[in-house]
């Protein structure tokens, strides 16, 4: 799909009152997915839990005593299948937690805050996105041949809804659509060390002219700090030998990581003192 | 060629805005996590008064992040943790108390006043599946095998005794277990109801067609009783929960069809717009009603088992209809005289 390969069509401005423009990045039909599955795995759990405990209650109890646990287990199913969506997503997350796992939650499209009439909107529609196609499925299973016919009518009709993400340019499913809501990333991101003050006794020996630093732009700032930041020796080595090539340097391979941190630090204070005189070099082909 | 002056300086002065501001980010982030957590209320007053304080810090320091600085990690930290400050701060919650009476007081009647004209056409679908069932089934008894599932007929049939139509109307009492029998009923009707709700996403199609088909049922089971001259106390039989069920239904209906007229007129607002704004409306009746059919399970596997008078049971029906109707559409004028 194209956003898996341009990240960048996911991106939607949220400007706060304070008028900083938040950037949220939406999920893909793919995290969506994933979070979903990890929802039913939990709820398909707890079902056969609650079953069990039935069970076994039912077995050690006298049929007059039955009637009690039985009703406990048509409430708690019934619960289960309607009320834990929503219960979550009205929660202070935001987030079921299939969703928490995966770091994503709902959010209003408005920016305003998520009110509860939404996310019961959106999880209603819910049982003709997944449930109307799966009872269809399950009537097939009933059913004679003489039907085929009209299941598959209607399976492709109930696919249209359970795929309908799919379709749209806002990842919205049905119930999105109706509850003015979508999924966005909010993950929870840990501060990660300055790379440009990392102390490498190694790096001092590097010196770069101005031509050496003018090779890069932002772009090719931040892939460099992608790979130092996942420190894989092929990797760096490979690098390394791209950039020494290109700017007419000379590194061994043991020096790789050292040239690469030196190079780092050097062209992020390059770069960013053109930043500051108002020059965003956005790639290596910019000026 | 030497490196122009200042480059260290950019350095140094970048790495102690970090280090400067770095200590309000860890304790926002610190706050954050214990308020997602838990309610507010753990905060201590100092703590919760610093929240949006520093919310507005980390807002700046991103800002300034942004121009100056290159580090794409400090940055992605900032916007993911300014993000969850916003959603926090912004995302305005009630205490759950406040949001259930505003519920009942306020937005679940004026849901139901916005969607008077649904269900009225609800209402009268009702009662034109009604008539069209009684008028089928009346010329030709075939239809009822058509109309009503023999698994949901129970063995009343038009060739069935009187006998039998009437033992079913008043001895329900000793086959099922009662409250799990209402257990039962609410939990499949409900289920009826959200997909008659979620169907009509389908420009109300499939919503009126529901609807027309539970009017259809009604009018098929009347015709064979009116027929042994038991119509009466069918009424009777139907009318202690059915008066909440069928209106409930057509409440149900009425949701699905505004959102499905919604999307296929808006007017004056954009498709998505609309859609959104009949959703949340739809929505709240939905909850409504819930809240309905969970009362009439309780009175059709609990009270009909139970009282077999059929004054009683036309009285139960009665009140609770315009128990219904009083609270939809006269609770307004008791809150305009209290402002």
């Amino acid at each position: 799909m194209a956003t898996a390969r341009n990240p960048a069509l996911l991106v939607r401005p949220l400007i706060t009152p304070e008028g900083v423009d938040l950037r949220v990045r939406l999920a893909d039909a793919g995290t969506r997915a994933a979070a979903f599955l990890l929802d039913v795995v939990i709820m398909v759990i707890a079902t056969v839990v609650i079953s069990l405990v039935a069970l076994f209650g039912l077995a050690g109890l006298r049929a007059e005593r039955i009637q009690p646990l039985f009703i406990v287990w048509i409430i708690l199913i019934f619960l289960l299948r309607n009320a834990y969506f929503i219960v979550f997503e009205a929660g202070r997350r935001a987030a079921t937690p299939g969703k928490r796992m995966l770091g994503v939650r709902v959010a209003a499209r408005s920016g305003a805050g998520l009110t509860i009439d939404q996310v019961i909107a959106r999880n209603l529609m819910r049982e003709i996105e997944v449930f109307l196609p799966l009872s269809i499925l399950a009537a097939r299973g009933g059913t004679d041949v003489a039907d085929t016919l009209s299941t598959i009518f209607g399976l492709v009709w109930a696919l249209l809804f359970s795929l309908f993400p799919l379709f749209n340019r806002d990842r919205l499913r049905v119930g999105d659509l109706l509850a003015g809501t979508w999924v966005v990333e909010a993950p929870k991101v840990a501060l990660l060390e300055d790379l440009s003050q990392r102390q490498d006794p190694f790096s001092s020996k590097f010196k770069f002219s101005v031509a050496q630093l003018d090779a890069y732009g932002i772009a090719e700032l931040q892939k460099l700090e992608d790979v130092l930041r996942r420190d894989d020796y092929f990797a760096l080595k490979a690098v390394a030998e791209t950039i020494a090539h290109k700017i007419g340097a000379k590194v061994e391979p043991v020096d790789s990581k050292p040239f690469l941190t030196a190079y780092y630090g050097e062209l992020r204070a390059h770069l960013e003192r053109k930043l500051l005189l108002g020059n965003r070099k956005a790639d290596k082909h910019a000026r | 060629m030497t490196l122009p002056a200042g480059t260290n300086g950019i350095r140094q002065s970048l790495a102690s805005f970090r280090k400067e501001r770095e200590a309000d980010w860890k304790a926002f982030e610190a706050l954050l996590a214990r308020v997602e957590k838990r309610a507010p209320r753990a905060l201590s007053e100092d703590e919760l008064l610093s929240l949006p304080l520093l919310y507005r810090s980390a807002l700046s320091s991103l800002s300034v992040a942004r121009a100056t600085s290159l580090d794409s990690a400090l940055i992605a930290y900032l916007e993911a943790l300014c993000l969850r400050g916003y959603f926090y701060l912004y995302g305005a919650r009630r205490s759950l108390r406040a949001r259930i009476g505003d519920f009942f007081l306020r937005d679940w009647p004026a849901a139901i006043r916005d969607l008077w004209r649904e269900v009225w056409v609800a209402v009268g679908l009702t009662v034109v599946g009604a008539l069209a069932g009684y008028w089928l089934v009346a010329s030709d008894k075939r239809w009822y095998d058509a109309i009503i599932e023999p698994g949901l007929a129970g063995g009343r049939n038009p060739d069935s005794s009187a006998e039998m139509l009437r033992s079913v109307l008043y001895d329900g009492g000793t086959t099922h277990f009662l409250s799990g029998f209402a257990a039962y009923l609410f939990t499949h009707n409900t289920q009826v109801a959200i997909l008659a709700f979620a169907l009509g996403f389908a420009f109300a199609v499939p919503s009126v067609l529901l609807i027309l088909m539970n009017g259809c049922m009604l009018g098929a089971i009347f015709q064979i009783y009116m027929a042994k001259g038991l119509g009466f106390e069918l009424g009777g039989w139907l009318s202690i929960h059915g008066t909440t069920e069928m209106f409930a239904i057509a409440i149900a209906g009425a949701a699905g069809m505004r959102i499905g007229t919604r999307i296929a007129f808006p007017g004056e607002l954009t498709r998505m717009a609309a859609a959104a704004q009949a959703g949340r409306v739809a929505a709240t009746a939905m909850i409504g009603v819930t809240v309905m059919l969970l009362f009439a399970g309780l009175l059709e596997g609990i009270g009909r088992q139970t009282i077999s008078s059929d004054a009683a049971r036309y009285a139960i029906g009665g009140a609770m209809l315009s128990f219904w109707i009083c609270y939809f559409y006269l609770l307004r004028m008791v809150r305009h005289g209290n402002g």
